[in-house]
């Protein structure tokens, strides 16, 4: 029933979802201006919209289909190694070394995805988590070709061109956050619109209860894999920025330890709203900058993070809001 | 060229020796209460640091016997006071929980014992090579396959005959049904995570004397020791044991043709697994899908 209400709430945003929907649209149109005076910067800012990008995309899968992949940190890897990789051989283009890193890193986790899609919970995660690996090694000791552990480097975004016009994203941080911003934008409302079709409804009655919509004829299996698809290539787009952002991949994009931050990013904003993963990983970013400012240790206080996280706040930030939903409880069958 | 292969079987059949040890223990605290334990690396650390800790007053046979019971003790707080709290809930937190745990005991052990690598002592009679045509065969890495199958005869023998191990064989197939019985399956939980953190230091203490110490010493067994679990089928100890085995000797024998591929080889088995037989060598049908 409570599914049921959630679902006609999400059809028809209430008053308080708009003011939401406003105050997260001026904050993230607005921070290149007044976060250098609070002494951030803008790449952090920068940052923050990537990995939470990323977050959101692994949420179509974890909030709202109730499956849990530990391994998205391969496909965010394989987008940014995937542009990278573009931009050094084979083309000087933004949108194409983009558009290589997203094809790459979503495909491979569409393949993978028809060999797992049967597997269920803990069984689900390890497979991601070991299959994620992989790639982490590969790219680890394919020397030559990536770097290896150093890193891809020799690399650089390029200006985009529109026909006549040009934008030069190379120059001015400020410049390249509103681009990210702009594909930040086109990804979440893609997101949006899937999560408000019928494919989306679909999804959201799987989580709830897989065998009942089995019984009502929903190929599930099929699904799922669409689903862990669609997030596979958010990820990879996002995995792509993260590439232009910094002109360069690093091995540790690829690390089972990124999947685990995106994992704790969504479920410290709220696993089951839209904009959670976002704020968790602003939370995230800004804490990791933060302590690993002030400590070596920074290590031991992010794992306290992910334990206060798991046995005191399991709703998130954004899940407070919604007392009735039993979050937290397994799913049946 | 016969000494470059018997050199890499033994060493495959070492680092095999390792996963199985690393990957049964994970394998008992998966099939009883649904946890990866992402620690479990990391309890594998403790257990050697424990033992270089020990060993200037316990002696090297006193540490061997003491810390991997230590480490299990600490896996009982572990379990007590974190883990037990998240088993009804969506596996997601029980990840979240260990690779957190993962993070804090890492730093913890590096605060404690610093972040370089520490020697760890053995007695003079153990690092002896067995002959000197042989020199790679020490009697230290005798001395560890036979500890490594003592200890996994011992466990099969303890979940076959004695009425606990009984208990948690049956607990991996029906938790529900075994508490209706009466069984209290909270104190069965614990005890079968300190047999896996027990499992695990002792790998720690074993494999100090071999590689050294150092603060996540335990992560590179971790990920084979998940593949291993999947190779060999979940739900099965002895699918575990073969699936350990296999991939070690497996990287260990690629090693002697084409070193770069050591690893790729593991994920190649396990890709062929998940495409030909996605349950496992071992694994029973229906098990967690």
């Amino acid at each position: 029933m409570s599914a049921f209400l959630d679902a006609a709430k999400e059809r028809f945003p209430t008053g308080q979802d708009l003011v939401a929907l406003v105050a997260i649209w001026a904050v993230l149109l607005t921070v290149p201006f007044w976060l250098p005076l609070l002494g951030g910067y803008t790449a952090l800012a920068s940052k923050v919209l990537v990995f939470g990008l990323a977050a959101m995309g692994l949420n179509m899968l974890l909030g709202f289909t109730g499956v849990l992949s530990f391994g998205h940190a391969a496909y965010f890897g394989l987008g940014a190694y995937g542009a990278g990789l573009t931009l050094r051989y084979l083309v000087h283009s933004t949108p194409l070394a983009m558009l290589a890193g997203t094809l790459f890193g979503g495909l491979a986790g569409t393949l993978f995805g028809m060999l797992i899609v049967r597997r269920r919970g803990v069984y689900f995660a390890m497979c991601t988590i070991a299959f994620g690996q992989l790639w982490y090694y590969l790219a680890y000791s394919w020397n030559d070709f990536t770097g290896g552990f150093d890193g891809l480097r020799d690399f650089h975004r390029e200006p985009i061109g529109f026909g006549p016009l040009t934008f030069d994203i190379t120059q001015g941080e400020t410049r390249f956050y509103f681009f990210l911003l702009a594909v930040f934008a086109a990804a979440a409302g893609l997101m949006g619109l899937l999560l408000r079709s019928p494919f989306g409804r679909t999804l959201l009655a799987i989580r709830e209860n897989e065998r009942r919509a089995r019984f009502l004829g929903i190929p599930v299996e099929r699904h799922i894999w669409l689903s862990f698809s669609f997030s596979c290539f958010i990820a990879a787009l996002a995995g792509t920025l993260y590439a232009l952002l910094n002109n360069f991949a690093d091995p540790l994009t690829l690390h089972y330890s990124l999947s685990g931050y995106f994992v704790v990013m969504t479920v410290t904003g709220g696993m089951r709203t839209f904009w959670g993963p976002l704020v968790g990983a602003a939370l995230f970013v800004l804490l990791q900058d933060y302590i690993s400012s002030m400590t070596v240790n920074w290590m031991f206080y992010i794992g306290l993070m992910f334990i206060v996280v798991v046995l005191f706040f399991p709703r998130g930030l954004l899940g407070m809001r919604r007392r009735t939903q039993p979050a937290g409880k397994a799913r049946s069958s | 060229m016969w000494q470059v292969v018997l050199f890499n079987v033994t060493n495959g059949l070492i680092i095999g020796a390792f996963y199985v040890l690393m990957a049964l223990g994970l394998s008992l605290i998966l099939n009883l209460s649904n946890v990866i334990n992402f620690a479990h690396g990391n309890f594998l650390a403790l257990g050697g640091y424990l033992a270089y800790t020990l060993s200037p007053t316990l002696g090297y046979w006193g540490a061997l016997l003491i810390s991997p019971l230590l480490t299990a003790l600490l896996g009982v707080a572990v379990e007590r006071l974190m883990i037990r709290r998240i088993y009804n809930r969506d596996p997601v937190y029980s990840l979240l929980l260990t690779f957190g745990l993962a993070f804090v005991i890492q730093d913890a052990s590096r605060y404690i014992w610093g972040p370089n690598g520490l020697p760890m002592g053995l007695p003079d009679m153990l690092a002896q090579p067995i002959t000197p045509d042989l020199f790679f065969i020490t009697w230290y890495r005798v001395f560890m396959v036979t500890i490594v199958i003592v200890a996994i005869v011992g466990l099969f023998a303890f979940l076959r005959h004695t009425r606990v191990g009984l208990r948690i064989r049956a607990g991996t197939f029906d938790l529900e049904t075994v508490a209706t019985l009466g069984v209290n399956v909270r104190n069965l939980r614990t005890f079968n995570f300190a047999v896996g953190c027990l499992l695990a230091g002792l790998s720690g203490v074993l494999a100090a004397g071999q590689i050294g110490l150092n603060p996540n010493m335990g992560d590179d067994l971790l990920m084979p020791s998940f593949i291993a679990i999947i190779v060999g089928g979940v739900g099965s100890l002895v699918g575990t044991l073969f699936g350990g085995l296999l991939i070690g000797m497996a990287a260990a024998i690629t090693t002697v043709f084409y070193p770069a591929a050591s690893e790729a080889v593991i994920y190649a088995i396990l890709m062929a697994v998940l495409l030909i037989r996605p349950r496992g060598l071992l694994g029973e049908e229906g098990m967690f899908s």
